[in-house]
Protein backbone atom coordinates (compact mmCIF):
# COMPACT_ATOMS: atom_id res chain seq x y z
CA UNK A 1 0.00 0.00 0.00
CA UNK A 2 2.53 2.22 1.02
CA UNK A 3 4.84 2.27 -1.96
CA UNK A 4 2.20 2.07 -4.30
CA UNK A 5 3.49 5.29 -6.13
CA UNK A 6 0.23 5.82 -8.42
CA UNK A 7 -1.43 9.39 -7.02
CA UNK A 8 -5.05 8.72 -6.90
CA UNK A 9 -6.13 11.37 -5.24
CA UNK A 10 -9.05 9.98 -4.30
CA UNK A 11 -7.81 7.20 -2.51
CA UNK A 12 -5.98 9.08 0.12
CA UNK A 13 -8.64 11.40 1.39
CA UNK A 14 -11.32 8.90 1.67
CA UNK A 15 -8.73 6.29 3.60
CA UNK A 16 -7.70 9.25 6.04
CA UNK A 17 -11.65 9.61 6.17
CA UNK A 18 -12.37 5.80 6.68
CA UNK A 19 -9.83 6.12 9.54
CA UNK A 20 -10.94 8.78 11.17
CA UNK A 21 -14.47 7.56 11.25
CA UNK A 22 -12.92 4.03 12.78
CA UNK A 23 -11.31 6.46 15.47
CA UNK A 24 -14.34 7.65 16.31
CA UNK A 25 -13.56 11.39 14.92
CA UNK A 26 -16.79 13.22 14.93
CA UNK A 27 -15.94 15.57 12.27
CA UNK A 28 -15.25 12.52 9.86
CA UNK A 29 -18.71 11.61 10.88
CA UNK A 30 -20.12 15.06 9.30
CA UNK A 31 -18.07 14.85 6.50
CA UNK A 32 -19.28 11.56 5.24
CA UNK A 33 -22.65 12.42 5.16
CA UNK A 34 -21.95 16.11 3.28
CA UNK A 35 -19.83 14.45 1.27
CA UNK A 36 -21.46 10.96 0.11
CA UNK A 37 -24.80 11.57 1.10
CA UNK A 38 -25.86 13.51 -1.57
CA UNK A 39 -26.04 10.93 -4.48
CA UNK A 40 -27.13 8.27 -1.44
CA UNK A 41 -30.27 10.52 -0.85
CA UNK A 42 -31.08 10.28 -5.12
CA UNK A 43 -30.85 6.81 -5.07
CA UNK A 44 -33.31 6.39 -1.89
CA UNK A 45 -35.79 9.15 -3.74
CA UNK A 46 -35.33 7.28 -7.11
CA UNK A 47 -36.30 3.87 -5.30
CA UNK A 48 -38.95 5.19 -2.85
CA UNK A 49 -40.29 8.40 -4.46
CA UNK A 50 -41.53 10.21 -1.20
CA UNK A 51 -39.76 12.25 0.45
CA UNK A 52 -40.09 11.43 3.83
CA UNK A 53 -39.59 7.34 3.45
CA UNK A 54 -36.42 8.96 0.88
CA UNK A 55 -34.63 10.80 4.34
CA UNK A 56 -35.95 8.18 6.52
CA UNK A 57 -33.61 5.51 4.45
CA UNK A 58 -30.66 7.79 4.10
CA UNK A 59 -30.82 8.21 7.97
CA UNK A 60 -31.18 4.28 8.29
CA UNK A 61 -28.28 3.90 5.96
CA UNK A 62 -26.16 6.17 7.36
CA UNK A 63 -26.43 4.69 10.79
CA UNK A 64 -25.96 0.87 9.47
CA UNK A 65 -22.75 2.80 7.44
CA UNK A 66 -21.41 4.19 10.76
CA UNK A 67 -21.68 0.84 12.69
CA UNK A 68 -20.46 -1.32 10.15
CA UNK A 69 -17.32 1.38 8.84
CA UNK A 70 -14.54 -1.45 10.54
CA UNK A 71 -15.57 -3.75 8.44
CA UNK A 72 -15.04 -2.02 5.45
CA UNK A 73 -12.21 -3.32 3.75
CA UNK A 74 -11.48 -0.88 1.41
CA UNK A 75 -11.39 -3.54 -1.83
CA UNK A 76 -14.36 -1.13 -3.48
CA UNK A 77 -14.35 2.07 -3.29
CA UNK A 78 -16.07 4.04 -0.17
CA UNK A 79 -18.63 5.48 -2.74
CA UNK A 80 -19.90 2.31 -4.13
CA UNK A 81 -19.84 0.41 -0.39
CA UNK A 82 -22.31 3.35 0.49
CA UNK A 83 -24.22 3.01 -1.97
CA UNK A 84 -25.61 -0.26 -1.81
CA UNK A 85 -25.69 0.38 1.61
CA UNK A 86 -28.40 3.20 0.19
CA UNK A 87 -30.14 0.77 -1.72
CA UNK A 88 -30.26 -1.79 0.86
CA UNK A 89 -32.01 0.44 3.30
CA UNK A 90 -34.59 1.96 0.87
CA UNK A 91 -35.43 -1.75 -0.44
CA UNK A 92 -35.81 -2.07 3.43
CA UNK A 93 -38.00 0.70 3.70
CA UNK A 94 -39.78 -0.30 0.91
CA UNK A 95 -41.10 -3.52 2.24
CA UNK A 96 -42.20 -1.75 5.61
CA UNK A 97 -44.67 0.36 4.00
CA UNK A 98 -47.69 -0.84 3.15
CA UNK A 99 -48.28 -2.35 -0.22
CA UNK A 100 -50.89 -1.19 -2.71
CA UNK A 101 -52.11 -3.67 -4.97
CA UNK A 102 -50.33 -4.12 -7.68
CA UNK A 103 -51.69 -4.02 -11.61
CA UNK A 104 -50.36 -7.72 -13.08
CA UNK A 105 -47.42 -7.28 -14.93
CA UNK A 106 -49.43 -9.97 -17.78
CA UNK A 107 -51.20 -7.02 -18.90
CA UNK A 108 -48.29 -5.15 -20.11
CA UNK A 109 -46.73 -8.04 -21.34
CA UNK A 110 -46.63 -8.33 -25.66
CA UNK A 111 -49.52 -10.48 -26.33
CA UNK A 112 -48.85 -13.95 -29.04
CA UNK A 113 -52.07 -15.48 -30.94
CA UNK A 114 -51.49 -19.00 -30.95
CA UNK A 115 -48.87 -19.36 -33.62
CA UNK A 116 -46.82 -17.51 -31.26
CA UNK A 117 -46.89 -14.65 -33.71
CA UNK A 118 -47.38 -11.28 -31.94
CA UNK A 119 -50.67 -9.28 -31.80
CA UNK A 120 -50.59 -5.54 -32.50
CA UNK A 121 -47.08 -5.18 -33.80
CA UNK A 122 -47.31 -1.62 -34.71
CA UNK A 123 -44.96 0.24 -36.81
CA UNK A 124 -41.08 0.39 -35.73
CA UNK A 125 -39.76 2.63 -33.78
CA UNK A 126 -37.57 5.24 -35.13
CA UNK A 127 -33.48 4.81 -34.98
CA UNK A 128 -33.01 7.40 -32.62
CA UNK A 129 -35.96 8.98 -31.08
CA UNK A 130 -33.71 11.60 -28.89
CA UNK A 131 -33.39 13.09 -32.00
CA UNK A 132 -37.09 13.52 -33.22
CA UNK A 133 -38.72 13.99 -30.29
CA UNK A 134 -38.48 16.99 -27.80
CA UNK A 135 -35.85 15.71 -25.57
CA UNK A 136 -37.35 17.02 -21.95
CA UNK A 137 -40.29 15.76 -23.27
CA UNK A 138 -39.59 12.35 -24.36
CA UNK A 139 -37.55 12.23 -20.61
CA UNK A 140 -40.65 12.87 -19.32
CA UNK A 141 -42.83 10.26 -20.87
CA UNK A 142 -40.05 7.47 -20.35
CA UNK A 143 -40.08 8.48 -16.53
CA UNK A 144 -43.73 8.67 -16.04
CA UNK A 145 -43.70 5.18 -17.94
CA UNK A 146 -41.33 3.68 -15.72
CA UNK A 147 -43.63 4.73 -12.77
CA UNK A 148 -46.75 3.30 -13.88
CA UNK A 149 -44.30 -0.21 -13.61
CA UNK A 150 -46.00 -2.52 -10.59
CA UNK A 151 -43.31 -1.60 -8.23
CA UNK A 152 -41.59 -5.52 -8.05
CA UNK A 153 -40.85 -4.73 -11.60
CA UNK A 154 -40.14 -0.83 -11.20
CA UNK A 155 -37.80 -1.92 -8.71
CA UNK A 156 -35.81 -4.41 -10.61
CA UNK A 157 -35.35 -2.41 -13.76
CA UNK A 158 -33.89 0.28 -11.27
CA UNK A 159 -31.50 -1.79 -9.48
CA UNK A 160 -30.31 -3.20 -12.64
CA UNK A 161 -30.45 -0.81 -15.26
CA UNK A 162 -29.83 2.23 -13.55
CA UNK A 163 -28.09 1.71 -10.22
CA UNK A 164 -25.67 -0.80 -12.01
CA UNK A 165 -26.35 -3.62 -9.69
CA UNK A 166 -25.57 -7.14 -11.53
CA UNK A 167 -27.54 -10.12 -11.37
CA UNK A 168 -26.26 -11.32 -8.27
CA UNK A 169 -25.95 -8.65 -6.64
CA UNK A 170 -29.52 -7.30 -7.25
CA UNK A 171 -30.88 -10.55 -6.02
CA UNK A 172 -29.05 -10.55 -2.63
CA UNK A 173 -30.46 -7.05 -2.14
CA UNK A 174 -34.24 -8.06 -2.94
CA UNK A 175 -33.67 -11.86 -1.25
CA UNK A 176 -34.93 -13.65 -4.31
CA UNK A 177 -32.96 -15.88 -6.70
CA UNK A 178 -31.07 -14.43 -9.48
CA UNK A 179 -33.26 -16.52 -11.82
CA UNK A 180 -36.15 -14.27 -10.71
CA UNK A 181 -33.93 -11.43 -11.29
CA UNK A 182 -33.20 -12.36 -14.46
CA UNK A 183 -37.29 -13.16 -15.49
CA UNK A 184 -38.91 -9.82 -13.89
CA UNK A 185 -35.65 -7.62 -15.41
CA UNK A 186 -37.05 -8.75 -18.91
CA UNK A 187 -40.90 -8.27 -18.10
CA UNK A 188 -40.33 -5.13 -16.70
CA UNK A 189 -38.54 -3.87 -19.85
CA UNK A 190 -41.08 -5.58 -22.06
CA UNK A 191 -44.04 -4.29 -20.41
CA UNK A 192 -42.06 -0.23 -20.64
CA UNK A 193 -41.27 -0.95 -24.41
CA UNK A 194 -45.13 -1.56 -24.81
CA UNK A 195 -46.58 1.64 -22.75
CA UNK A 196 -43.81 3.28 -25.02
CA UNK A 197 -44.57 1.98 -28.35
CA UNK A 198 -47.50 3.90 -29.23
CA UNK A 199 -45.62 7.14 -28.36
CA UNK A 200 -42.78 5.90 -30.21
CA UNK A 201 -44.95 5.22 -33.42
CA UNK A 202 -46.27 8.75 -33.35
CA UNK A 203 -43.17 10.06 -33.61
CA UNK A 204 -42.14 7.66 -36.77
CA UNK A 205 -43.58 10.32 -39.61
CA UNK A 206 -41.22 13.37 -38.70
CA UNK A 207 -37.71 10.91 -38.94
CA UNK A 208 -35.72 9.56 -42.04
CA UNK A 209 -38.14 7.10 -44.07
CA UNK A 210 -38.13 3.92 -44.02
CA UNK A 211 -35.56 1.18 -44.39
CA UNK A 212 -36.78 -1.07 -47.29
CA UNK B 1 -37.22 -26.38 -36.04
CA UNK B 2 -37.96 -23.07 -36.07
CA UNK B 3 -38.51 -20.91 -33.12
CA UNK B 4 -42.07 -18.97 -32.98
CA UNK B 5 -41.33 -15.07 -32.25
CA UNK B 6 -42.93 -15.48 -28.68
CA UNK B 7 -40.47 -18.20 -27.91
CA UNK B 8 -37.65 -15.71 -29.53
CA UNK B 9 -39.10 -12.99 -27.16
CA UNK B 10 -39.32 -14.82 -24.15
CA UNK B 11 -35.54 -15.30 -24.74
CA UNK B 12 -34.28 -12.12 -25.85
CA UNK B 13 -32.81 -11.07 -22.84
CA UNK B 14 -31.07 -14.48 -22.55
CA UNK B 15 -29.77 -13.98 -26.32
CA UNK B 16 -28.23 -9.97 -25.58
CA UNK B 17 -26.17 -11.19 -22.96
CA UNK B 18 -24.89 -13.68 -24.75
CA UNK B 19 -26.19 -16.50 -22.99
CA UNK B 20 -28.02 -18.62 -25.35
CA UNK B 21 -26.04 -21.80 -26.25
CA UNK B 22 -24.59 -21.81 -30.44
CA UNK B 23 -27.27 -24.23 -31.39
CA UNK B 24 -30.19 -21.95 -29.50
CA UNK B 25 -28.48 -18.82 -30.96
CA UNK B 26 -28.46 -20.14 -34.94
CA UNK B 27 -31.97 -20.70 -34.04
CA UNK B 28 -32.22 -17.28 -33.03
CA UNK B 29 -30.55 -15.70 -35.92
CA UNK B 30 -32.61 -17.46 -38.83
CA UNK B 31 -35.57 -16.31 -37.15
CA UNK B 32 -34.25 -12.55 -36.96
CA UNK B 33 -33.08 -13.05 -40.61
CA UNK B 34 -36.74 -13.87 -41.81
CA UNK B 35 -38.89 -11.67 -39.45
CA UNK B 36 -38.87 -7.97 -39.68
CA UNK B 37 -40.95 -8.17 -36.61
CA UNK B 38 -38.88 -9.87 -34.62
CA UNK B 39 -36.34 -7.12 -35.89
CA UNK B 40 -38.25 -4.43 -34.80
CA UNK B 41 -38.61 -5.48 -31.00
CA UNK B 42 -35.18 -6.47 -30.68
CA UNK B 43 -34.77 -2.57 -31.68
CA UNK B 44 -37.13 -1.38 -30.06
CA UNK B 45 -36.18 -3.43 -26.65
CA UNK B 46 -32.58 -2.12 -26.91
CA UNK B 47 -33.64 1.37 -27.30
CA UNK B 48 -36.43 1.23 -24.24
CA UNK B 49 -33.18 0.01 -22.25
CA UNK B 50 -31.31 3.24 -23.32
CA UNK B 51 -34.39 5.38 -23.06
CA UNK B 52 -34.89 4.15 -19.20
CA UNK B 53 -31.16 4.88 -18.21
CA UNK B 54 -31.42 8.51 -19.67
CA UNK B 55 -34.63 9.40 -18.34
CA UNK B 56 -33.72 8.31 -14.63
CA UNK B 57 -30.03 8.84 -14.74
CA UNK B 58 -28.82 10.72 -11.77
CA UNK B 59 -28.86 14.12 -12.80
CA UNK B 60 -26.00 16.66 -13.34
CA UNK B 61 -26.39 18.37 -10.06
CA UNK B 62 -25.48 16.56 -7.40
CA UNK B 63 -28.21 16.06 -4.75
CA UNK B 64 -27.47 17.79 -1.57
CA UNK B 65 -28.09 16.26 2.00
CA UNK B 66 -30.27 19.31 3.29
CA UNK B 67 -28.36 20.61 6.62
CA UNK B 68 -31.81 19.69 9.02
CA UNK B 69 -31.27 16.04 7.97
CA UNK B 70 -27.21 15.79 8.25
CA UNK B 71 -28.25 17.05 12.13
CA UNK B 72 -30.76 14.78 12.31
CA UNK B 73 -28.85 11.74 11.54
CA UNK B 74 -25.86 12.71 13.11
CA UNK B 75 -27.52 13.35 16.23
CA UNK B 76 -29.48 9.83 15.73
CA UNK B 77 -25.99 8.78 15.55
CA UNK B 78 -24.88 10.05 18.72
CA UNK B 79 -28.52 8.68 20.50
CA UNK B 80 -27.50 5.52 19.78
CA UNK B 81 -24.03 5.20 19.51
CA UNK B 82 -22.10 3.27 21.77
CA UNK B 83 -19.63 3.92 24.14
CA UNK B 84 -16.39 3.41 22.55
ZN1 LIG C 1 -40.62 -13.24 -35.19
Amino acid sequence: MDDAPEATAPHRPESALVEALRAGDDDAYVQLVRQYGGPMLAVARRLLRNEADAQDALQDAFLSAFKSIRGFQGQSQLSTWLHRIAVNAALMKQRARTRRPEQPIEELLPAFDGSGHRRNSGASWPEDPTRTAEAGELKKLVADSIDRLPETYRTVLLLRDVEGLDGAEAAASLGVNENTVKIRLHRARQALRELLDPHMQGTRACSSPAKS
Amino acid sequence: MFITCEELIDFLADYRSGALAAAQRVRFEEHLAVCPGCVDYLDSYEMTLRLGREAVRPSAEPAEVPPELVRAILAAWRGAAPPL
